[in-house]
């Protein structure tokens, strides 16, 4: 358990922050782009987490931080799918392909 | 004195029965509109005279000099503490004067009109325009400011092409009334050009501080009058473009040709404003700054007095030639404008050297009354005829006998035959011109003859010559005009005899000062024998149809062409405009907005298309898209900053 310190923390939260990257690129489908935001969310509050414990234990400000993400990430999500939701009712799937009309 | 409100009223009536007419009248009850237009100048008439009463004959005079009175006067546009366009209203004697005049003959035209106009289709929106107009010149001639006068001068402008092109389906008259509004706009720069210099050395925009500093010995007039610019002062460069503003509205050469033209349109209308009160305003504009001119611009008013002088004469030449009659009366405007002017420009500052203001405000006072009747009264001939040619005209003496005796009247009086009203006032002038300069006063003289020569040939040619054969056969003929159509003529013909009997220079002068005209009988007997002279020739010629003007014409060949093509003045500024100025100066520069303006423009356009359509792909709509470049834009910038610092 020792030999676990801040680079063992920040490999996890940058591969789970290419996972998201990756994941929001390639998957067409919305709600698994949306699920990818989250997974890039939280490798950020991995790395909050991770620089106020090693760095600046004696502080919270890493922590609040923290907090702060996981509620708008909430909120967040709700307006997402509130989005995908309309989205819907007007294209009939949840397929970014087909909600195309936003060019030139 | 009426209050100022009441003075306030004067202006106000025409322009809120113009405001009614215009919006509500001409809609619900067109019929109408006449008798409401009448009624509101009938109120301001009244309120005219009132003030002139009580200007002139019981408060208007401190120490027995006439002031000048600001009723009413408040800030409109302040440019700098000493520098505002103001709106006020400025009592003097001219402008009391002509408030009563404007005033007068718009209310006879109102009611000449209500017969004449009867039946038009844009009955409601002739009396609205006739509104209009007549508080533009009650405006102008209120001004208190130098520029509020520039404003109600364009209003002017406008009622008058208004006017002009009243019938707009002919094409005459939408070319005059074109004309008419370019000549004088392009004078009317002049006259702004001659405002801002006047208002730069000045400091001031209003009269009474602008005469004040122009005329005594303070810095601004030492400025004006050492600036010198293409070798006159700046001084004299402003009073002359400002002359030239007045030149253009007055009609003098070389900016008189829209004047002719302007008889497109409805007669009444040229009784009102190309007759007796918008084409004064010149005459008007000089004699309000009339203390500079004389104290200060002695050149400026020589220019006044030659020009008028010399459109004096080339009009009476050319009103001899002409065959329609409201264009020979419109010569013979000019010509009588002309010796307004020039009975300015002769005349000093003050007492006795005031007398030629004096006749020269005397003769536009007399001159309104008896042109807006010789007007009225072509009008009603015209009306009866259906024509505005002399040769269509003839022995209408027995038919319109009422027109007739004040066609009369009015010739007599446009003559100079004593005791009508032409008579003094032209004697004055003439009088002042024998005190100052010898060579106006041979012309002024010679014109005087040639006046009474042309404008009997006409009232020969309308009333006497052949008998008269109607051109619309089978039509029953109306017989003498209508009440509303004679009652004007009736009252502006007694005033014709009666208004030379006013002893003037009791009330208007140029210092304020009373002027006791003299008068002497043994100075008057050459011009009144000349004018008869002049009649007696029209009467041989005329009064019976013969041979004789023909046999004349012919004999002087080129030179009677050229008179009655107008010495060719319009075909010179058509050759100006067209040829030179549009040639040479409009054509290039059409050519340079078209190729590199417009293809600076468009070149600039077509790069942003191009570019645009070539990077349009960027824009796919596709989200995942966006987040990629967003991506590789962060990670750019990453690479950069860690470069760039570590």
């Amino acid at each position: 358990m020792n030999n676990i310190g801040l680079p063992q923390m920040l490999i996890v939260s940058s591969i789970l922050f290419f996972i998201g990257v990756y994941g929001f690129l390639t998957r067409r489908n919305m709600i698994t782009m949306l699920m990818s935001i989250e997974l890039i969310l939280n490798s950020v509050n991995i790395n909050f987490i991770a620089f106020n414990k090693y760095l600046y234990a004696d502080k919270l400000d890493g922590l609040f931080f923290t907090i702060f993400i996981i509620t708008i990430a909430a909120a967040e999500a709700a307006v997402a799918i509130a989005i995908i939701i309309n989205l819907y009712r007007s294209y009939k799937s949840i397929d970014v392909e087909d909600a195309n009309t936003m060019k030139f | 004195m009426p209050g100022a409100t009441l003075i306030a009223l004067i202006p106000i009536l025409p322009i809120a029965s113009f405001l009614f007419i215009a919006l509500v009248g001409k809609k619900y009850f067109p019929k109408f509109c006449g008798i409401l237009g009448t009624l509101s100048l009938l109120g301001s008439f009244i309120i005219s005279a009132i003030t002139a009463y009580q200007y002139f004959l019981q408060n208007g005079k401190v120490n027995g000099i006439y002031t000048q009175l600001t009723p009413i006067k408040f800030s409109w546009l302040q440019f700098s503490p000493g520098v505002s366009i103001d709106m006020g209203i400025l009592l003097d004697p001219i402008s009391v004067m002509m408030i009563v005049i404007v005033t007068f003959i718009s209310l006879m035209v109102h009611i000449y009109s209500l017969g004449y106009m009867k039946g038009e289709e844009r009955y409601a929106t002739y009396y609205s325009f006739l509104s209009l107009f007549t508080f533009s010149m009650l405006g102008l001639v209120l001004s208190a400011n130098i520029f509020q006068i520039y404003i109600f001068w364009e209003l002017v402008g406008v009622s008058s092409f208004l006017l002009i092109g009243f019938y707009y389906d002919k094409p005459s008259a939408v070319a005059a009334s074109k004309k008419a509004f370019i000549v004088t706009r392009f004078a009317d720069l002049g006259f702004l050009i001659g405002i801002l210099v006047l208002a730069f050395y000045s400091g001031t925009l209003d009269f009474q501080t602008l005469i004040t500093r122009l005329t005594t010995h303070t810095d601004q007039l030492n400025n004006a009058v050492t600036t010198s610019f293409l070798g006159m002062s700046a001084l004299t460069w402003g009073l002359l473009l400002v002359f030239m503003g007045g030149a253009g509205k007055s009609a003098m050469f070389p900016l008189h040709i829209w004047l002719p033209d302007a008889m497109e349109g409805p007669t009444p209308v040229s009784a009102l404003i190309h007759a007796a009160t918008m084409v004064v305003a010149g005459v008007y504009l000089v004699a309000r700054l009339f203390p500079i001119f004389s104290i200060s611009g002695q050149t400026a008013l020589h220019v006044v007095a030659y020009v008028g002088i010399f459109s004096s004469f080339f009009a009476a030449i050319i009103a001899c030639t002409q065959t329609d009659i409201k264009r020979v009366l419109a010569y013979s405007t000019m010509s009588q404008i002309g010796y307004m002017m020039f009975a300015l420009g002769v005349s000093g500052y003050g007492g006795e050297n005031g007398l030629g203001f004096v006749a020269s405000m005397f003769h536009l006072f007399t001159h309104a009354m008896f042109k807006a009747l010789l007007f009225l009264c072509a009008g009603a001939v015209i009306h009866y005829v259906h024509s505005n040619e002399m040769k269509d005209m003839g022995g209408l003496r027995k038919l319109m006998p009422i027109t007739h005796i004040t066609f009369l009247i009015a010739c007599l009086a446009i003559a100079g035959i004593p005791p009508f009203a032409g008579f003094f006032s032209k004697e004055e002038i003439l009088q002042a011109a024998y005190h100052s300069n010898m060579t106006i006063f041979v012309l002024a003289v010679i014109t005087a003859a040639i006046t009474a020569f042309y404008m009997f040939r006409l009232y020969f040619s309308i009333f006497w010559s052949k008998s008269f054969v109607s051109h619309h056969s089978g039509e029953h003929h109306h017989g003498e005009a209508s009440g509303t159509m004679l009652f004007p003529l009736i009252l502006l013909g007694l005033m014709s005899i009666i208004a030379g009997l006013v002893p003037f220079g009791k009330f208007v002068t140029s210092d304020g000062k009373e002027l006791e005209t003299a008068f002497h009988i043994t100075f008057s007997i050459t011009p009144v024998l000349l004018a008869t002279g002049g009649i007696l020739l029209a009467a041989m010629l005329y009064k019976k149809e013969n041979s004789k003007p023909q046999t004349i014409s012919d004999g002087l060949g080129g030179l009677y062409r050229s008179i009655y093509k107008k010495f060719y003045i319009d075909e010179i500024y058509l050759f100006m405009t067209k040829k030179i100025l549009f040639n040479l100066i409009g054509r290039p520069a059409a050519w340079f907005d078209r190729n590199v303006v417009d293809g600076t423009v468009n070149l600039t356009a077509n790069l942003t298309g191009k570019v645009s359509v070539a990077i349009r792909g960027l824009q796919s709509g596709k989200m995942q898209q966006y987040a990629i470049y967003f991506f590789i834009g962060v990670l750019g910038f990453t690479v950069l900053f860690i470069y760039l610092w570590i």
